[in-house]
């Protein structure tokens, strides 16, 4: 090359530079500051009187927080202790929080039966693990995890163990019903039958197959009413309960919306619409008083579970609307994929295309649970003691009447922790669902 | 569109190429519609087992969805289609066995991007064919190997290169122990030396007497491997032939002009 085109080339490099470091002012803290804080004139200002905001609002609120007034009884009790140690401008009474913290977390549930919340929410852990963490537990636990809903009724309710017994036998007969008439009929139609067989059992049977147990073994232990529960306990109760069956019934609406029955589709597409034009507030207001209108008297239809089942279908319907972006977002190709194969229709959504279109939608999956856990607070409206609901109560007691911040600062934080630990969760599992660019 | 690819590659024997007399598809007056527009008309068509057909024509004259049609990724409106002996209706029972036993590439590979390749091609044996685990692991392994990419198993799609993303659609197609084998334009969307692997791939695979139809613009492939060439306009099938006819005498003006344009000459 060299001696033919000797004439046309006007450059040739004849040493290669080495690699060298990049200045100091580029890397490190220093390098940092320069080029986020302080790169030009007008970000150097805007960065100076942000800081001394934020410091201002430090020196402001900073004395409030800690003022020590963990002891106080009462609101007066809190300025005389403030008074007594010099503290003019006024202090945080956190006494309140320290003295109400049962009611707080459990509401009126009988103290000497704390241990069974407790137990519960330790027990959800468990039963948690192998489904957020898949790839760390064994799958042996996912057993327990099947089991907790029915276990945890138990324990936060009490009552007779048949009864626990007698609605998981519920889905034992429709696992009967349906494998005998799936050997005649398709699987849709023997689902339906499965579904409609499960539920006659729950509705009648069940009853009479709970008295006749309890007669002959009657284990039990105290039962505590509905009206009992409160706080986080029952926001923790129907957030969970919301959440996790809001997502499988989301997935089936989205699938339903997507088909190719005229009748499936149209009753998918009623639902999420109906649900979603409703505002919250009238599905509880309906689930408090309107209920028991319609039902047969004397049926005692539980409120808590009213509300849950409320709640639960609120939050189906902004899911499977979630979960139908994430399966818009999937390619013709990947169904031609799986349908070549010769996977049936479930096969090809439980391997290949719910695992994507979920991974796709899980900021909004999260999103929606998060506001579904937050929505638990709209239940003090129609009078149930959720930790809002009770705060206003505390408000009215006598010795805490003014007291305002503290109690909702401390809501708030609890619901923080709960709420940015889900988001945390969600950004951890979509960097290790991340597979390379498709 | 081009012969290049091929210049390397040894031929192949056609005598070593044996037809037998079973009929593997067997296509009757099928007729297909996309709402009014008649894609698919009077399509008749017999393959023996162990034939290597190419399908050419030019874009939108049906080719994709004729083949489509063969394990019902697109359902035809009139007409027979027999497969391995099974007609498809719209039994479900018949569609999803006859699509074990037939394997498809696509232009696009459609791997399934949250599986690695070995997961790939263990999915279908396991849950369609219940074969175990193991089983299924070992032949994957061996189907892999087979297309030179044994290395890549534990890796996701999305770290391959398109050559390898369709050798691993092969491979995957494979682990099914089709009987008959769909291409659908599976070099097109390829650099030329990766559209060189794939062939090469396809070539041994039709050197083991596999039945295939293959749509694709690589007439090199055509000439050294085709028992058949087709030739598709506007929906039906123009002309039929043996490579060499095809190729150095064709009769219809339409496929000499799709030539002298596809060759560029
Ligand atoms: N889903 C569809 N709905 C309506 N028309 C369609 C659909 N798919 C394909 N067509 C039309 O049917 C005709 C045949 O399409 P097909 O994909 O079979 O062509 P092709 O021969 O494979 O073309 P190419 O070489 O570009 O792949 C085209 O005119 C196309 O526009
Ligand atoms: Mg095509």
């Amino acid at each position: 090359m060299a001696d033919t085109h000797a004439e046309t080339v006007l450059f040739v490099r004849d040493t290669m530079l080495p690699q060298q470091e990049p200045p100091l002012s580029t890397v490190g803290p220093v390098g940092w500051a320069r080029t986020n804080l302080f790169s030009g004139w007008l970000n150097t200002i805007i960065t100076i009187v942000a800081l001394l905001f934020v410091i201002n609002l430090i020196a402001h609120l900073l004395p409030w927080f800690i003022s020590g007034t963990w002891n106080a009884t009462s609101l007066n009790d809190c300025r005389e202790m403030m008074a007594a140690v010099g503290n003019e401008q006024g202090g945080a009474c956190w006494g309140v929080i320290r003295e109400r913290w049962p009611q707080l977390m459990f509401g009126f549930y009988p103290a000497e039966l704390y241990w069974r919340p407790v137990l519960v929410l330790v027990l959800l852990f468990v039963a948690l693990a192998p489904i957020l963490f898949a790839d760390r537990t064994p799958t042996r636990m996912l057993g327990f995890t099947a089991v907790f809903p029915f276990l945890g009724a138990w324990l936060l309710w009490g009552g007779t163990i048949w009864n626990p017994i007698t609605a998981l036998l519920g889905f034992v007969v429709g696992y009967v019903v349906f494998s005998l008439v799936s050997k005649v009929v398709n699987a849709g139609v023997s689902l339906f039958v499965a579904v409609v067989a499960s539920v006659i059992w729950w509705t009648t049977l069940a009853g009479y197959v709970v008295l006749g147990l309890s007669a002959i073994a009657p284990l039990a232990i105290a039962s505590v009413q509905s009206r009992e529960f409160g706080g986080f306990l029952l926001s923790i109760t129907i957030g969970v309960t919301a959440i996790m069956f809001s997502l499988p019934i989301g997935i089936l609406l989205a699938l339903g919306r997507r088909s190719h029955l005229p009748l499936v589709k149209a009753l998918c597409v009623g639902f999420i619409e109906f649900i979603r034009g409703v505002p919250l507030i009238t599905l509880l207001f309906v689930a408090s008083t309107l209920l028991n209108i319609f039902l047969p008297p004397g049926t005692n239809f539980d409120i808590i579970l009213r509300v849950m089942i409320m709640t639960t279908l609120f939050a189906s319907a902004y899911m499977a609307e979630v979960v139908r972006g994430g399966l818009a977002a999937l390619g013709k190709g990947q169904y031609e994929g799986a349908d070549s194969l010769g996977l049936d229709y479930w096969q090809a959504q439980r391997l290949i295309i719910m695992p994507q279109a979920l991974k796709i939608s899980i900021p909004g999956i999260v999103s929606t649970f998060i506001g579904v856990f937050k929505d638990t607070t709209l239940v003090s409206i129609i009078s149930m003691f959720d930790p809002l609901g009770l705060a206003n109560a505390i408000r009215a007691d006598a010795s805490w009447n003014g007291i305002y911040w503290e109690l909702f600062i401390f809501i708030g934080a609890i619901f923080f922790i709960f709420c940015f630990s889900m988001s945390r969760y969600s950004m951890y599992l979509e960097r290790k669902l991340q597979t390379g660019h498709r | 569109m081009t012969d290049t690819a091929f210049d390397t590659t040894p031929a192949i024997d056609p005598a070593a190429l044996k037809v037998s007399d079973e009929v593997a598809i067997e296509i009757s007056n099928m007729n297909k519609w996309y709402g009014s527009f008649h894609v698919l008309r009077d399509i008749d068509l017999t393959v023996h087992r162990g034939e290597r057909i190419v399908i050419a024509g030019p874009s939108g004259s049906g080719k994709s969805t004729m083949i489509r049609c063969i394990n019902r990724l697109e359902e035809h409106q009139s007409g027979k289609i027999i497969v391995d002996g099974t007609e498809l209706t719209s039994d479900l029972k018949n569609i999803d066995k006859i699509r074990s036993e037939v394997g498809m590439c696509f232009q696009h590979f459609n791997l399934f991007p949250h599986l690695t390749i070995l997961e790939n091609c263990t999915l279908a044996p396991i849950w369609v064919r219940k074969t175990p685990k193991k089983e299924a692991v070992e032949t994957a392994m061996h189907f892999l190997e087979k297309v030179k990419i044994p290395d890549q198993a534990n890796k996701y799609p999305g770290q391959l290169s398109g050559g390898q993303q369709q050798r691993v659609a092969i491979a995957r197609s494979l682990c099914m122990k089709p009987r008959i084998m769909l291409f659908d334009e599976p070099t097109s969307a390829l650099d030329p030396e990766m559209i060189k692997e794939v062939l090469d791939t396809m070539i041994e695979l039709a050197q083991e007497g596999m039945t295939m139809i293959c749509v694709t613009h690589e007439m090199g492939f055509a000439r050294q491997v085709a028992n058949r060439v087709i030739f598709m306009d506007q929906g039906q099938i123009v002309e039929q032939n043996e490579p060499e006819e095809f190729f150095n005498n064709p009769r219809s003006e339409r496929t000499k002009l799709f030539l002298s344009q596809i060759l560029g000459h």
